[in-house]
């Protein structure tokens, strides 16, 4: 018991983190509707790319802005080849993910770069979510840029510009009846989620002490997974866009939790990628099953 | 306002499912022109639309707008002169947005998205205004989202929405079809009403042939990719729905094949 208190912090920070790419799952899966497999790669590049700019002697903010842009390259990557080359959105992120390996191994010179937490001034890290004064708390930290983060999404998806984006993953036909340029939102919406899921391998990788080619391996499905969970338990009460996201990371936090849970529970962690991909196809399936076998018979809406 | 010069459009070249839905159309609309549209399955209207609308480029021809020629224009770049409303409900609307943001965005058409506020506060009392004419009781309900409106009133929006930011050219696609009749005639008269009092000039394809004659100062009948009856003034007043037929039967050497037509007689 004493084990899993102790694991506790760690989980939630490692929850808020990944939280930051949930959101950015969340931009693309849910605003666009578009799964974008790139994640898996850009989260390595995010990582690779903060932690070979600190080894280089950058300051951290330097590095996760590096991260970040990285990170919109590859979203532009995806972008251009599923608009421009009008390859399917599934493939077009395949296609950038596997291209990203080879990047990615390239930035880093071999498959794992380690950074040391006390030659390096870090932003976070496995040894700063206990026994640190309090502003130097990863947890705290990472909180603290996730509501900024939604802050700032919040505000942009509440602009015109914003407004068209979210028109275009609901509905193209209108949006382009309505004079919106849906190619051109599809690779923005690309490159902020993308941008937000580097800047997410990249505090995961200092967070860690290491960028690893691996890091990102299912990364999608930690971030289906985070999203799925945020709706199910806040889905109810968080109607608001802005809590809505909020909702996400807190689903990216419990799902730690819940795999913090297991592995105490002493399962082989050689089976934790089965078991989350059994756990997400389950809860995508969801939708489906609620239509098919639960479903009421047809009501008529409006009074018209 | 408009003018379409020999128009073309195959679909599927080369295969066994080639179609040719426009052959060599030509059509110039004056200003302020309401223009009904009717022919059978498969005569092209709502491929004449789409041609107009830049859904895709057409093989051969040009269309001209307001004296812009718009033929290699993309389809988004062309909505800042068009207004369009289509047969399905589900199409002209953001279903998962509110009401007021869908006005919003229509609001916009043809100017630049730029990083400002979404929706000016100033611009609800206007919206309320506007829905409060459609007597839908949707004036108090700017932020319901669209999706749990009826199809009806999804239409009636989406009208609003088309006519908004004053178009060019109207395009309404069987925008009434999917309707039970007394909505369609509800969302018909809303029609007539926007068009008059804005002036505008229209393109409506219609599957009823009484509506056909009614509405509007002008009829086109089209087959097999073609226009093959066009009657304007005194002369398309007079008509009656027997006459349609008889044209299209002497035009096109068979019956007017459109089993929603013949209902509607």
């Amino acid at each position: 018991m004493i084990s899993l208190l102790n694991a506790l912090p760690g989980a939630v920070a490692q929850g808020l983190i990944w939280g930051i790419m949930a959101i950015g799952v969340y931009i693309t899966y849910r605003i666009l509707d578009i799964a974008d497999l790139t994640v898996d790669g850009s989260l390595c590049t995010g990582g690779a790319v903060c932690i070979m700019l600190m080894l280089g002697g950058q300051n951290v903010w330097v590095a996760l802005l590096g991260a970040l842009l990285a990170g919109m390259a590859a979203g532009l990557a995806t972008g251009l080849l599923h608009t421009f080359m009008g390859i399917p959105a599934i493939l077009a992120g395949i296609l950038t993910q596997l291209g990203l390996y080879s990047i990615n191994l390239k930035a880093m010179g071999k498959a794992n770069q380690a950074i040391n937490v006390d030659k390096f001034n870090l932003l976070v890290s496995l040894r700063f979510t206990k026994n640190v004064p309090f502003y130097k708390n990863s947890i705290l930290i990472v909180a603290v840029m996730i509501i900024v983060l939604i802050l700032i999404l919040y505000w942009f998806f509440g602009t015109e510009l914003g407004c068209s984006l979210r028109a275009t993953g609901c509905n193209d036909k209108m949006a382009r009846a309505q004079g919106i340029n849906t190619d051109f939102n599809r690779v923005l919406g690309l490159m902020i989620s993308n941008g937000l899921v580097a800047l997410s391998g990249a505090l995961l990788a200092q967070y860690q002490g290491f960028a690893d080619i691996n890091m990102g391996r299912g990364a999608i499905v930690i971030g289906l997974a985070a999203v799925i969970i945020g709706e199910a338990v806040f889905g109810k009460v968080f109607r608001n866009f802005g809590f809505r996201l909020l909702g996400v990371a807190l689903g990216s936090i419990i799902y730690y939790l819940v795999m913090q849970f297991v592995i105490w529970l002493g399962i082989d962690t050689d089976l934790l990628k089965f078991l989350q991909a059994a756990v997400v196809a389950v809860f995508l399936a969801i939708p489906t099953w609620k239509e098919r076998y639960f479903s009421k018979p047809v009501k008529k809406g409006g009074q018209n | 306002m408009l003018e379409v010069k020999k128009i073309y459009k195959t679909f599927n070249p080369g295969t066994v499912n080639e179609k040719q839905a426009l052959r060599g159309l030509s059509l110039t609309l004056k200003d302020g022109d309401f223009v009904t549209v009717i022919g059978g399955n498969g005569a092209g209207k709502s491929t004449l639309l789409n041609a107009i609308a830049g859904t895709w480029q057409v093989d051969e021809g040009q269309i001209i707008i307001d004296g812009m020629d718009v033929t290699k224009l993309p389809e988004y770049k062309r909505a800042a002169f068009l207004g369009r409303v289509f047969q399905d409900p589900m199409n002209g609307t953001a279903a998962t947005m509110g009401i007021e943001e869908n006005l919003a965005l229509a609001l916009r058409r043809g100017h630049r998205r730029t990083l400002k506020s979404g929706i000016a506060n100033s611009e609800r009392k206007l919206y309320r205004d506007l829905l409060a004419k459609l007597n839908l009781g949707l004036e108090n309900r700017l932020t319901s989202k669209v999706g749990l409106l009826s199809g009806g009133q999804r239409q009636a929006l989406t009208l609003l929405m088309a006519t908004l930011e004053k178009p060019k050219l109207l395009l309404l696609d069987e925008h009434t079809a999917a309707l039970d009749p007394k909505t369609a005639a509800k969302v018909l008269e809303t029609t007539e009403t926007i068009v008059n009092q804005d002036h505008l000039t229209t393109l409506m394809i219609t599957h009823n042939m009484k509506d056909a004659i009614h509405i509007g100062n002008r009829l086109i009948m089209m087959n097999e990719g073609q226009i093959i009856y066009d009657v304007a003034g005194e002369e398309k007043k007079q008509l009656k729905v027997e006459d349609l037929l008889h044209k299209f039967a002497e035009a096109s050497g068979g019956e007017l094949a459109n089993d929603r037509m013949m209902l509607a007689k």
